[in-house]
Formats: C-alpha cells, structure tokens, sequence
C-alpha cells in the first residue's frame, strides 16, 4: 500500500467545454487533514464528486485508498464516507433510522450495527435526540448526524464538503471541535473544501488553494503566508489620489482594493511613519492604517489577484437556497 | 447480499414515510372513495349496458385511479431526493443502481397496493360483495398494475430537472391516461380515434383486468389485459432502468 491516500493524476472535467477541474495532480498522506480552499464555483465540490466517485472524470484519473475512482469505484465507495454540502438526510426519519438505514447500506450486520449507531451518537453529542424526526432537528443537529453517518462504516477517508456552510458562529465553533477531536483520536484521512479562510487555516494540516479548477499553491498554512512575505499594511482612504500609492512600490507589493491599499512589506513596523509622511504630502486623507502579518485571504490576493469573497452567490444558487430554506422550515 | 438488503433498505424507507405521513394515507383514501360515492352516485342512472350498477362499473376503474396516482407519484418522489439531495447518499453507497431501482419501485408498488387493498376491502360501500377468490385473483393484479406504473414514474422522473414538472405530468400524463382508460365509462361509446388512443393507454387494460376480477365481467379478454401489463412494465422497467444508470 501507498502513503498515499489519495492520488490524483491529470484529473480533469469539463461540462460541455467549461473546465470545472482542470488537469490536478495532488497526493495526500494518511491521516492528513487536507483542505481544499477556494472561492465558489472554483471546482472544489466537482473535485469531490469525482473522487468519491459520483462524477466520472473528463480526463484522466485518481486513486483513493489504492483504489482507482474509474475502475473500482465500488472499493472507492466501502472505503470513503461523505458529508455533502446540502442536507442529505431523510427528514421523514429519526436520527438513528437514517444512521441504520446507511449501515445497512454498507452490509454492517445488526449487532456491529447497534454497536457503532451508539458510539458515532456519542461522538457529535446526539445521544438523546436520535430516536427524534431529523425535520425537527437545528441546522448544526444535522450537520452533525451527517458528520455521524459518515463515519458509521468506518471509512479510511472522510470528505466534508463545506461543513460549516450556512452554520452559526457557536456551531461552526462546535463543528471544528469535532472534527479535530476525530483526528486526534482516529486515524483517519480528512479531506475538506472550504472557502473561509478562518476555517482552513485553523484545521488543516496542509492547504490545495484551487481557483478556476487548478491547484495554484500548496502547502501547510504557514508555508502559504510565508509565501506572501513580511507583513501586509493596509490603508483605509477614500481619497481620489489613491492612485499616487503606486509610487510607494519600492517598499513591496502594491494592491489597490475597493476602499484603500494592501501593501506586502517586509519590516512593516519601521515603514507606518514614511507612509503617513507620503500621504501627508501627497494630500491624500488617509482614513486609518494598520499592520497585520498575512492571512490566507493575503494568499489567495497573492495567487490571483482577487479577493474571496463569501457572499459570492449568485441569483440562482440564492434562489435554491432559499427554496431549500422553505421546503425545510414548511411541511 | 448486500444489494438484496440494499432493496431491502429502500423499500422499508418508501413504506416507513408512507405510514407515518397520516395525512398522506387518509387522503389517498379519501379522494377515491368521494369518486366512488359522489361521482358515482351521480350518474348511478346511467345505463353502461353490462349487467351491473354505475356505481360498481366504476369501482374497479376507481381503484386503478388510486393506483395510477399513488404509484407514479412513487415513482416520481425520486425527484424530491434529488432535490433534497437524499438521493445522493444513496448512490454514494457501495450498492447498484439497479438495486436502487428495484428498492424504489417495490416501495412504491408495496405503498400502492396496501391503498388499493383497504380501497377493495371498502367495496361492499357500492355493494360488491367479496369472497376469498375475487381477493386472491385482485391482489396479484394490483401489484402487476402497480410495479409498472411506479416504473413509468421513475422512467419520468429521469426526463424532469426539477420539482417543478410535476403538474405538468399529472395534467398531461396522469389525466389523460385516467380520463382515456375506461375508467368512468365504456371505451365503445367512444369515436374511433379516440378509442384507438385507449387502447394504447396501459391504463385501460388495468382497469379491464380488476373489472375482470372484481366484477367477473370485462369487455378486453383476460388474457390480453394480462398480457399487455406485463410487456409494460417490462418495458418500463428497462427504461426506466436505463435512464436511472446513465443520469450524472
């Protein structure tokens, strides 16, 4: 067996000619906890699909678990364990039915079945409301029991698609706890796509940053920021002149942003008093300045020259969102 | 093994939802026995020329309603867990699709054939009365109508994007197919087009087949209706099949 846990060699998918996933090669260790980040419609749930082998690929191929997604898609899937971006759960059913129902799925037999049902309601704290309906269950309930029932069979690899997505701050809090505690204690291969930043630079062990379908960067969080270099000053102005910024170039990487500047700087500290000196000078009102050392958003800035931003939903995908919204709360 | 009780899983999911949605349950009974009563009441003046009441005419008629209803709108459900994105967990799983389909289709047939079954045991409302062969003969019957129906929803369903087609099928297939299907009245008072187009309708030689074992009368031979429902499911279930293996 490999060290791998997942392989991926050229993976590719277009959807009548736009590249969704555009020629990836990645590996990842066991026991990693490997985070796809990247803003939406980069490619990261087409990725997933392919790997867990809902999509076929374009081109190319990957292997999870030694197992080829094309040609072994059945190992594939009795060796990964899913939680899905939208809710999959039987809402018509309690908790412990749709975990049953999933381990019957996956030929679990009823004693093993009884057994494992308990110890993964243990783990997300859902002991008490299993034998409830899922519909009367809070958004963070479900997210757990999917995060349960993908564990129920007791996969090498677990993918989590967006798990926070939709999520108050306190259950994402208690979403990330989880999902740290199952690898300190398993040693299980995690694979997850996110686009908050928060979110992976705090979890993963290493980052794939993917925009467009490609991988452009890889590395553990801190070798990303390290990329960036030094510190990044940002400048809050609305001045007009906000051009004449350019000139400060000589000190690192200029950006211009919709309500100011990012400068990536070495030695940030020593260069505040040239700025406010320049600005003065140059009669440019500067609303505020400030120095931080780089977050993945300066990564991502730095990549593609673009910000991720987590309301970038557009119309349609806010209409089937409120739709699932309705159809939840209702019936 | 493991596809048998992956079958296994997804029938007792179709019949578990039925049995817990009460409204479901007493309003798949209602509308067919307001039909009965109501409709049937109504024209039970009408002379259909065989040798029983209106009302019993239509009985069997009414029962192939239900089952028309209950089993494409089974079969259809398969939208609402893709919508819903249940469908995804399950065709995730290490089991077949076919499996899949098989599960969904006997669900859907078992929900309709418990509906059609009390709808039958109700009979005596319009005066049939019942013995232990009109049951054994009609249960088998149901199940046939009902497997191939379920799998014409579920070939449907694989043509819809969405949830929002489903009026659409109910007005443009599920009415027509009713309304051609003998159900409410004799096809021979009908022009000849308009016959011709009954006797393509599957519908119609259900509905001769439990008037056959109902009543002991029909106007199709036996034999033919029996024929024609199971070429049709085999045929929807190969379609059906089809379009479920090859969708993503």
């Amino acid at each position: 067996m490999s060290e791998f846990a997942i392989e991926t060699f050229d993976l590719t998918r277009n959807f009548n000619g736009f590249l969704a996933v555009d020629h990836v090669n990645i590996k990842i260790k066991k026991g990693e906890l490997f985070g796809l980040l990247g803003p939406n419609g980069a490619g990261k749930t087409t990725m997933l699909n392919m790997l867990c082998t809902l999509l076929k690929p374009s081109a190319g191929t990957a292997k999870v678990n030694g197992f080829d997604i094309i040609d072994q898609a059945s190992d594939v899937r009795k060796s990964i364990g899913i939680v899905f971006q939208d809710p999959s759960l039987d809402d018509r059913l309690t908790g412990r039915e749709n975990l049953e129902m999933h381990a019957m799925l996956y030929g679990i037999g009823k004693e093993e079945r009884e057994r494992r049902i308990n110890e993964v309601l243990k783990l997300v704290e859902l002991e008490e409301k299993a034998d409830l309906l899922v519909r009367t269950y809070s958004g963070g309930m479900k997210r757990r029991l999917e995060i349960a029932r993908g564990l129920v069979h007791y996969p090498n690899v677990l993918f989590l698609d967006e798990p926070t997505l939709g999520l108050d701050p306190q259950t994402r809090e208690h979403i990330w706890e989880y999902i740290e505690e199952l690898k300190k204690k398993h040693a299980i291969t995690i694979i997850l796509t996110t686009h908050y930043m928060d979110e992976a630079d705090r979890l993963c062990d290493r980052i794939g940053i993917i925009d467009h379908g490609k991988i452009i960067a890889i590395g553990t969080p801190n070798e990303l920021k390290n990329k960036v270099g030094g510190d990044v000053i940002v400048i809050e102005t609305k001045s007009k002149n906000v051009n004449k910024f350019e000139k400060l170039k000589f000190m690192g990487e200029v950006r211009i942003t919709n309500n100011g500047i990012l400068l990536n700087v070495k030695n940030g500290e020593r260069l505040i008093t040239k700025i406010v000196d320049f600005a003065r000078k140059n009669r440019i009102k500067v609303d505020s300045i400030s120095l931080r050392k780089p977050s993945l958003n300066d990564v991502f800035l730095h990549y593609t020259g673009r910000v991720i931003r987590e309301e970038e939903v557009d119309g349609k995908e806010l209409m089937r969102q409120r739709f699932l919204m309705r159809m939840r709360r209702g019936t | 093994m493991s596809e048998i009780s992956a079958i296994y899983v997804i029938w007792l999911r179709e019949v578990k939802r039925y049995v817990r949605e009460k409204a479901r349950v007493i309003s798949s009974l209602a509308m067919p026995i307001f039909w009965i009563i109501i409709f049937g009441s109504g024209f039970s003046r009408f002379n259909i020329g065989m040798n029983v009441g209106y009302r019993e005419f239509i009985f069997p008629g009414i029962v192939t309603m239900a089952l028309l209803f209950t089993s494409i709108g089974s079969g259809v459900s398969v939208i609402w867990d893709r919508e819903f994105g249940f469908l995804k967990e399950i065709l995730v799983a290490p089991v077949s699709r076919t499996s899949i389909l098989f599960g969904k289709m006997i669900g859907g047939s078992t929900v309709s054939v418990i509906q059609a079954s009390i709808l039958i045991l109700l009979s005596f409302i319009v005066g049939i009365k019942l013995n232990f062969l009109i049951i054994l003969r009609t249960l088998p019957l149901i199940l046939l109508i009902s497997m191939g129906l379920t799998a014409l929803g579920l070939s449907i369903a694989n043509f819809l994007e969405g949830h929002e087609g489903f009026q659409l099928i109910v007005n443009f297939i599920i009415m027509p197919m009713f309304l051609l299907s003998g159900a409410l009245f004799p096809i021979e008072g009908l022009p000849a087009w308009l016959r011709n187009i009954s006797l393509i309708d599957p519908v119609t030689y259900g509905v001769e087949a439990l008037r056959w074992s109902i009543l002991g009368t029909s106007n199709l031979p036996i034999g033919l209706s029996l024929g024609v429902l199971f070429i049709f499911m085999i045929c929807m279930v190969i379609i059906g099949g089809i379009g479920f293996n090859r969708k993503k």
